[in-house]
């Protein structure tokens, strides 16, 4: 029962008489009486081999990357992830430590978030970049957040309908206690050029995706150019595989640029956990949120790392903190450091140039398929638009059988698009699975 | 220990790679010229997977944590994680499951979160749960906006206060302020619970409502708590509860009972999910009936079966796409609660931090949850008890899981709680949570946990008891410490007047012209 408890009956007997008790429920005497000890009805506790065979039952009933072809992005994507990532994060001494707040005993966690910090700046072209936040979703949420407080006086947020959907909605919901105005978002195929006319005086930040939820890439800088001259920010949502080819927010001018940082060497995990990037200029870093890490020197002029700007932070402004955060993402921004480690300038290009090809491979072989139609909304990377000749929950369950996890059904989101489905193709995803996709697509058509 | 590691970018070799990766095998298609980025990537490093292993794996070992020793941090609950909560986690069917790939390949996986949202709401005395808060500090942000919509349901818009006790963690004030509302602080009184005669005065129709935390960060337990829920109620306020310090109270009480109408877990301290170095955490939330409709989405519900109606705290919108097929009686699903405050957090959690959570309630069940927190709070009275001749108690009470101890030694004045910390690290312990709570001057908190053997316990408090003897002998030995570790005392000050952000080969020369030493 108490296998993680090493106090045993004779330890209780004698500690209880250096505290001064006679029994141990005497520790409990603050306890309203009538409340203590509750019965807790819970399932009896299982040994170790009995819970692997249920634990096993569970994962079983769950379809996974192991188990059929996947071909569903949307935000949570199936990219490689090399063995010795997590040969790193299965440390103890990175894995059960604490956050690294008495540096003497964390030089460990912090040099590796300080490598994370310089290779995501490598990444993304930008000055700064913070210790993580919990989700790509979250870090916009902060970037709004952080405009607000950089450029004040101003109430409006315009972010583009290509935005995730779902990071609008939890950009929606943690901004309910703040005085903001989200708008821009109205008209689902309003385009760049429409959504940047609604850049005014009155605005803080235009916030644009790139590649955008539909897959496709957008020079980001006249929309830079558009927010600046209104003197408004550009925050910038990337993907951070996609960088290995294209624009980075750095080059586009941004002034805060945010990622789902899961395709950096963090698994799918059914959603979480993962890891939110978030990046700005230099003269922002004062009212950046969560945690820093800089470099400094020991009593004996050794280079040392340290949690640093700390000010900002909410253990010590309370309630005149830039944000709430606390804890971070500290393991997957570690993930994401050794993921970049080990593929570097060459694997980082040949990872975005596999999902690229094989992309339009299989665009172009959906494209044939009679009743497909994929859409041509611009370039794109690893994700595109399909219109289906049925309802996508029809040529999904189709397709299920086929153990094919078909694309995302974008009838909830965007509905005037009809039956039309979000696919992603990755470097996973070789070219005989997308061979099987498309044979499985047009038997379901 | 290796005395120095250098940057990653050091290490960098040109033309070097760490990963076996595919060949394209399609044709390749035409690259948009003008979207392609223009520094071909050069600020990254490239390696070999060997040089990448050992670079992490040495930097690793400048790392003080519970595989290596004790850290106790108060309010932290550094305890032990079993390594097969790491197995369950990684099984493929959860470890490689996409969130979107409906509920028909998913039902393992909602059908353990819906048992994790029973477990959690009946160790707590809750009738729902949300496992969706990323963290703590954003469970709190969560609890926050549920009564802000509690509130305007009811057409009740006066209420723009929320009351926060001194004693509270940084991020209560800091999560009031975030949603809107104006932070009003509650004083302590001289046994370290609320002061009721301040929380009177302070409540008033203006109260949305108290966030408490009990177990206090004093470690004592509130001793008028339900007083306290009577007259926040009374005021019509709703009381949050800080659920940092809940090792304390499992099988002891549930906070629900106690008048508590909302809380969140951290189950990163007490379900054993691992801290990470600074997270992933995980801030599921329990609520009242009463505030159900307003958990953000998604939740999990199971199908009823014929004749079976839905629970109340269950109903609202299922999130299957539209025209989808009725899934079988006993099926789960994902929902979005009726009057639902919307999403937090992108999907549904962190999800592997709960497979780790459910592992940890059926590995040791209910007898076993309060048989951690009745060790939990016997090891820290136990140290209580042991030092506080020497390090006097902030408030001489029984405590719970914690005791806070003030690092204010008769015989040397002039060593300060910050010195004794540093010192501790040379005996080969984590230093204890200081100068927390703010409230008590040169606050040494200490949280042992339930899964520290007698032997360290006592370790722990002989090299308190060394380090105070030292310091009437010399104070000087503390004032130098640490002396054993990667790197000594640090000059924070130039840290934070000259930033250095991230590698830059230009800054770190000049750092090495400095004489600065890596």
């Amino acid at each position: 029962m108490t296998h993680y408890i090493p106090i045993t009956d004779a330890d209780r007997i004698e500690m209880m008489k250096t505290i001064g008790i006679e029994r141990l429920e005497d520790l409990f005497e603050a306890v309203p009486a009538e409340h203590r000890f509750p019965p807790l009805r819970l399932p009896e506790p299982l040994s170790e081999p009995e819970l692997r065979r249920e634990l096993s039952r569970l994962e079983q009933l769950n379809a996974h990357a192991g188990s059929h072809l996947i071909f569903l992005g949307a935000g949570a994507y199936n990219h490689f992830v090399p063995a010795a990532i997590d040969q790193i994060l299965r440390r103890g001494e990175f894995y059960t430590a604490y956050t690294p707040y008495q540096p003497e005993v964390s030089q460990g966690t912090l040099q590796a978030i300080f490598e994370y910090q310089s290779l995501i700046c490598a990444l993304t072209g930008m000055d700064v970049a913070n210790a993580s936040h919990y989700d790509g979703g979250t870090a916009l949420a902060e970037a709004a957040i952080m405009a607000i407080n950089v450029v004040r006086g101003r109430r409006k947020i315009v972010v583009a309908p290509g935005m995730n959907p779902q990071y609008r909605a939890v950009m929606r919901t943690l901004l309910q206690g703040v005085d903001v105005e989200i708008v821009g978002d109205e008209d689902p195929e309003a385009s760049l050029a429409d959504v940047a006319s609604l850049v005014d005086h009155t605005t803080a930040a235009l916030m644009v995706q790139s590649p955008d939820f539909f897959g496709v890439l957008h020079d980001l800088r006249p929309l830079t150019a558009a927010a600046h001259a209104a003197g408004a920010l550009m925050v910038a949502h990337f993907d951070p595989i996609a960088l290995g080819l294209f624009q980075t927010p750095g080059e586009a001018g941004a002034d805060i640029a945010t990622a789902e940082g899961q395709p950096l060497g963090v698994g799918l995990s059914f959603g979480g956990p993962y890891l939110g990037i978030f990046t700005c200029r230099q003269q922002y870093v004062h009212k950046i949120a969560g945690r820093l890490v800089g470099v400094t020197r020991d009593l004996e002029n050794r280079l040392a790392y340290v949690l640093t700007l700390r000010a900002r932070e909410q253990d010590i402004r309370r309630e005149r903190a830039t944000s709430n955060i606390c804890t971070n993402q500290g393991l997957m921004a570690l993930a994401a450091a050794v993921y970049l480690s080990l593929l570097g300038r060459q694997g980082l290009r040949r990872v975005a140039e596999l999902c690229y090809h094989r992309a339009h491979y299989a665009a172009a072989q959906i494209a044939q398929l009679p009743g497909y139609q994929v859409l041509d909304r611009g370039p794109f990377f690893k994700e595109f638009v399909v219109k289906t000749p049925r309802p996508v929950i029809e040529i999904n369950a189709a397709l299920r059988d086929q153990g094919i996890i078909g694309g995302y059904d974008l009838a909830s989101d965007y509905p005037h698009l009809g039956n039309a489905m979000l696919l992603c193709v990755t470097e996973m995803n070789t070219r005989a699975d997308i061979d099987a996709l498309v044979t499985a697509l047009r038997s379901a058509a | 220990m290796h005395n120095h590691e250098p940057p990653i970018f050091e290490l960098s070799g040109p033309g070097k790679i760490g990963v076996n990766l595919p060949q394209i095998d399609v044709p390749q298609s035409e690259l948009p010229a003008d979207l392609l980025r223009a520094d071909d990537l050069a600020g990254l490093p490239e390696l070999t997977e060997p040089e990448v292993i050992r670079h992490y794996t040495r930097i690793s070992q400048r790392n003080f944590a519970i595989d290596t020793t004790m850290v106790s941090l108060g309010s932290c609950t550094m305890k032990y994680n079993s390594k097969f909560h790491e197995e369950a986690a990684r099984l493929p069917g959860f470890a490689a499951a996409h969130p979107l790939q409906g509920d028909e390949l998913s039902q393992g996986a909602l059908q353990l979160m819906y048992e994790l949202q029973a477990y959690l709401g009946e160790i707590s005395g809750f009738d729902a749960v949300s496992l969706q808060p990323a963290a703590g500090a954003q469970g709190e942000l969560t609890g926050i906006l549920v009564f802000r919509a509690y509130h305007r349901d009811r057409g009740d818009h006066e209420r723009v206060e929320v009351l926060v006790p001194d004693s509270a963690h940084g991020t209560n004030p800091a999560t009031a302020a975030i949603a809107g509302y104006r932070v009003v602080e509650v004083k302590s009184d001289a046994r370290g619970n609320v002061d009721l005669e301040d929380l009177r005065r302070k409540l008033s129709p203006r109260t949305a409502a108290l966030m408490l935390t009990n177990p206090n960060t004093l470690g004592l337990f509130e001793e008028h708590v339900t007083e306290v829920a009577r007259l926040v109620h009374e005021a019509g306020g709703l009381l949050y509860g800080d659920g940092a310090n809940f090792n304390a109270i499992l099988g002891i009480v549930k906070p629900g009972e106690l008048g508590f109408d909302f809380m969140h877990y951290n189950l990163h301290k007490t379900f054993t999910t691992p801290h990470g170095g600074g997270g992933p955490g995980s801030g599921a939330v329990g609520c009242t009936a009463a505030l159900a409709p307003f958990l953000p989405t998604p939740r999990v519900r199971r199908v009823p079966r014929e004749g079976e109606p839905l629970p109340l705290t269950e109903r609202g919108v299922s999130l299957r796409p539209a025209g989808a097929p009725a899934l079988p009686e006993g099926a789960y699903e994902l929902f979005a609660p009726e009057k639902t405050i919307g999403r937090v957090k992108t999907f549904h959690g962190n999800f592997g931090m709960l497979v780790r959570a459910w592992t940890y309630i059926r590995s040791i069940g209910a007898a076993g949850l309060r048989r951690v927190s009745e060790t939990a709070v016997l090891n820290a009275n136990y140290v209580q008890a042991r030092l506080k001749h020497v390090y006097p108690a902030a408030i001489d009470r029984t405590c719970m899981h914690e005791t806070v101890l003030q690092g204010k030694l008769a015989a040397a004045p002039e060593v300060r709680t910050f010195d004794i910390a540093k010192r501790l690290i040379d005996y080969g312990f984590h230093p204890p949570t200081v100068y927390f709570p703010l409230i008590v001057p040169e606050a040494l908190m200490i949280e042992p946990t339930e899964t520290e053997s007698k032997r360290t316990l006592d370790a722990f408090c002989d090299a308190l008891l060394a380090i105070a003897e030292e310091a009437a002998r010399d104070p000087e030995i503390l004032k130098r410490a640490p002396t054993t570790t990667p790197v000594r005392r640090l000059d924070e000050v130039r840290a934070a007047r000259q930033p250095i952000l991230r590698y830059d080969p230009t800054v770190f020369a000049r750092l090495r012209e400095e004489g600065i030493r890596f």
